[in-house]
C-alpha cells in the first residue's frame, strides 16, 4: 500500500509557465524504504516507501496523529531525542543511509535543516540570530558572518525589511518576520534539504502568502518536505503531496494528480474533508 | 465545511438536472413544430428560452460560490468544473432548439419542402444522444458517455447526406430555394446539438474518471 514509484510529471510553476519537469529524471534526495517507527510499544509507521525527489517541494498532509511529524523528523534524525524510540528499514540521503553507524549526526543536521511550527527565535539580535549556527560552527569572521546574514536574510525574504535594523532583538519581529528569520537561520548552515513543520500555523494570510512564496523561490536551490494541514497551502505551493493515514502512506505523487484524480478513496475522503 | 459542500453540491445537481429536463423538453418541442408545422408550438419553444438562460446564469453563479467559498478538490472539483461546462452546452442547446423553432416558422408557410427521410432518422439519433448523455451524467456511467461520443459520426455523416439532397431538390425546383435553406439551416442545428451532446458525454468520462478524452479519440475507444 505504502510503495510509491513516481511515474507521472509534475508541473514546474515558474516565470516561464507550467513546464513540466520529468519526474524521472528527478534525482531523488531522500529515498525510503520500508521504514518501520516505534515510540516504544507503539508503532507509529508503517512500512513506508517513499521517494523525495531534489528540488522540489513535498508536502506531508493527514490527519492528527497519522505519522506526518514523525516521518518529517526522522529525516534529519530528530526523533533520536526522544527515548524509547527505534526504528527499521532504510532512509538514504543522497544513497546514503542517515542512520549508517558511519553516518555524522552533526553533518547530517548541518544538511537537513528544520522550521518549527512557532517560530522560534533567541533572544538576541536579528543578525546574532542568522549567524548562530556558523558562529557555533566557530566561524568568527565578522565580514564572512555579515556575508552570510545578508545572503540568509535575502533569501528568506527579510532582508529589506530588517536590513536598517540588524542589531534590534528578533523578539520585536511581527510573527511572520521572525517565522522568515527563523527559514533565514536555518539556511545559514548552508543545508540541502529544509523540513517545515506547520511553517505558517500561527500567520495571517498575508504573512503566509510570503513564506509560501518564498518557499516556491527556495525550491530552486533546496529540497523542501513541509507538514501541513492546510489542504490549499499543500496544493499551492508542493510539486509532490503524500497522504498519511494511520502511521501508513496511503498515497503519495504529483500534487496536481492529487487534488484533480486521487487513486485511492482514502485520499479523496480526506481532502475532499468526508474524514479526518 | 464538507458538511456545507456537501448541500451545495447536492443543490447544484438538482439546478443543473432540472435546466437539461427544460432543454431536452424544448428540444423536442421544436422537432415537433418543424415536424408537424406547429407555430404556436415554435413560438413556445423561442418564447421559453429566456426562462433557460436565466438557470444557466443560475447554475454558473452556484458553480463559482462553490469554487470561491469551498475550494474543492478531487471528486467535488471535478464535478463542479464539469456542471459549469455542461451547463454551457444545455444552454447552447436550447438555443439552437430556439433557432429550429424559427425555421419551423419558415418551413410551416407554403411552399413546402418535402422533408428528407433522414432528416426523421438524424432528429432521432440526435435527440437519443441527448438523453443518453444527461443519462451518463445522472449515472455517473462513463461507458454510455463512450458510446454517445462514437455516435456523433453518424450524425456528421446524415447531415452531409441531407445537404446532398436538399442541394439536389432545389436544383430540380428552384423555387424552393428559401425552405430549402432553412431545412439546410435545421440539419446544421441538428448536428451542432450533437456535438453539444458529445461535449457532456466527454465531461462525464472526465468527472468519473479524472480523464481529459475530448480532442482525443483513442480516449473516447477505450472502455475503462
Amino acid at each position: 500500500m505504502s510503495t510509491l514509484t513516481y511515474q507521472a510529471i509534475i508541473s514546474e510553476r515558474n516565470d516561464q509557465g507550467r513546464t513540466p519537469p520529468d519526474l524521472k529524471a528527478t534525482r531523488p534526495k531522500f529515498a525510503v524504504r520500508n521504514l518501520n517507527f516505534w515510540y516504544g510499544k507503539s508503532q507509529a509507521l508503517h512500512n513506508i516507501n517513499m521517494t523525495i525527489p531534489e528540488n522540489t517541494v513535498c508536502a506531508l498532509i493527514g490527519p492528527s496523529g497519522c505519522g506526518k511529524s514523525t516521518f518529517l523528523r526522522i529525516l534529519n534524525r530528530m526523533n533520536d531525542l526522544i527515548e524509547g524510540t527505534r526504528h527499521s528499514g532504510q532512509i538514504e540521503l543522497d544513497g546514503k543511509d542517515i542512520y549508517d553507524s558511519s553516518s555524522n549526526l552533526v553533518s547530517l543536521r548541518r544538511r537537513v535543516g528544520m522550521v518549527f511550527q512557532k517560530s522560534n527565535p533567541f533572544p538576541k539580535s536579528i543578525f546574532e540570530n542568522v549567524v548562530y549556527g556558523p558562529r557555533v560552527a566557530g566561524l568568527r569572521n565578522k565580514a564572512r558572518l555579515y556575508e552570510i546574514a545578508e545572503r540568509c536574510l535575502r533569501n528568506g525574504a527579510l532582508w529589506d525589511e530588517v536590513k536598517d535594523r540588524l542589531n534590534e532583538s528578533a523578539l520585536a519581529l511581527s510573527g511572520g518576520q521572525q517565522q522568515r528569520l527563523c527559514i533565514a537561520r536555518a539556511l545559514a548552515t548552508d543545508p540541502e534539504i529544509l523540513l517545515m513543520d506547520e511553517p505558517c500555523s500561527a500567520l495571517d494570510p498575508a504573512s503566509t502568502a510570503r513564506i509560501e512564496d518564498l518557499i516556491f523561490e527556495l525550491k530552486r536551490q533546496y529540497t523542501i518536505v513541509i507538514v501541513t494541514h492546510n489542504m490549499q497551502q499543500a496544493a499551492r505551493v508542493s510539486d509532490v503531496t503524500g497522504f498519511f493515514f494511520q502511521g501508513q502512506l496511503i498515497e503519495s505523487g504529483p500534487t496536481e494528480q492529487l487534488y484533480t484524480r486521487p487513486a485511492n478513496k482514502q485520499t479523496e475522503d480526506y481532502i475532499t474533508g468526508r474524514f479526518g | 465545511m464538507a458538511k456545507h459542500l456537501t448541500r451545495d453540491l447536492e443543490n447544484l445537481q438538482h439546478d443543473i438536472v432540472s435546466l437539461a429536463a427544460a432543454v431536452e423538453e424544448v428540444l423536442y418541442k421544436s422537432i415537433r413544430s418543424l415536424q408537424e408545422r406547429d407555430i404556436d408550438l415554435a413560438r413556445e419553444v423561442i418564447h421559453d428560452d429566456r426562462r433557460i438562460d436565466l438557470q444557466e446564469n443560475e447554475v454558473e453563479e452556484e458553480c463559482l460560490k462553490i469554487l470561491a467559498l469551498h475550494q474543492p478538490v478531487a471528486i467535488d472539483l471535478r464535478r463542479t468544473a464539469t456542471i459549469l461546462k455542461i451547463n454551457t452546452d444545455l444552454e447552447r442547446m436550447a438555443d439552437l432548439a430556439v433557432d429550429i423553432a424559427e425555421r419551423a416558422l419558415v418551413l410551416a408557410e407554403p411552399p413546402h419542402f418535402p422533408i428528407p427521410d433522414r432528416l426523421q432518422r438524424m432528429t432521432d439519433l440526435t435527440t437519443s444522444m441527448v438523453r443518453q448523455a444527461l443519462d451518463a451524467f445522472v449515472n455517473l456511467d462513463p461507458p454510455q458517455a463512450r458510446r454517445v461520443c462514437r455516435l456523433d459520426d453518424e450524425v456528421d455523416r446524415y447531415n452531409r447526406e441531407i445537404i446532398q439532397e436538399i442541394i439536389a431538390v432545389i436544383r430540380r425546383t428552384p423555387e424552393l430555394l428559401e425552405p430549402g435553406l432553412s431545412l439546410f439551416s435545421v440539419t446544421r442545428h441538428l448536428e451542432r446539438i450533437a456535438d453539444h451532446a458529445t461535449n457532456i458525454a466527454e465531461d462525464v468520462v472526465y468527472l468519473v474518471e479524472g480523464e481529459i478524452v475530448r480532442h482525443r479519440p483513442e480516449a473516447v475507444e477505450v472502455e475503462a
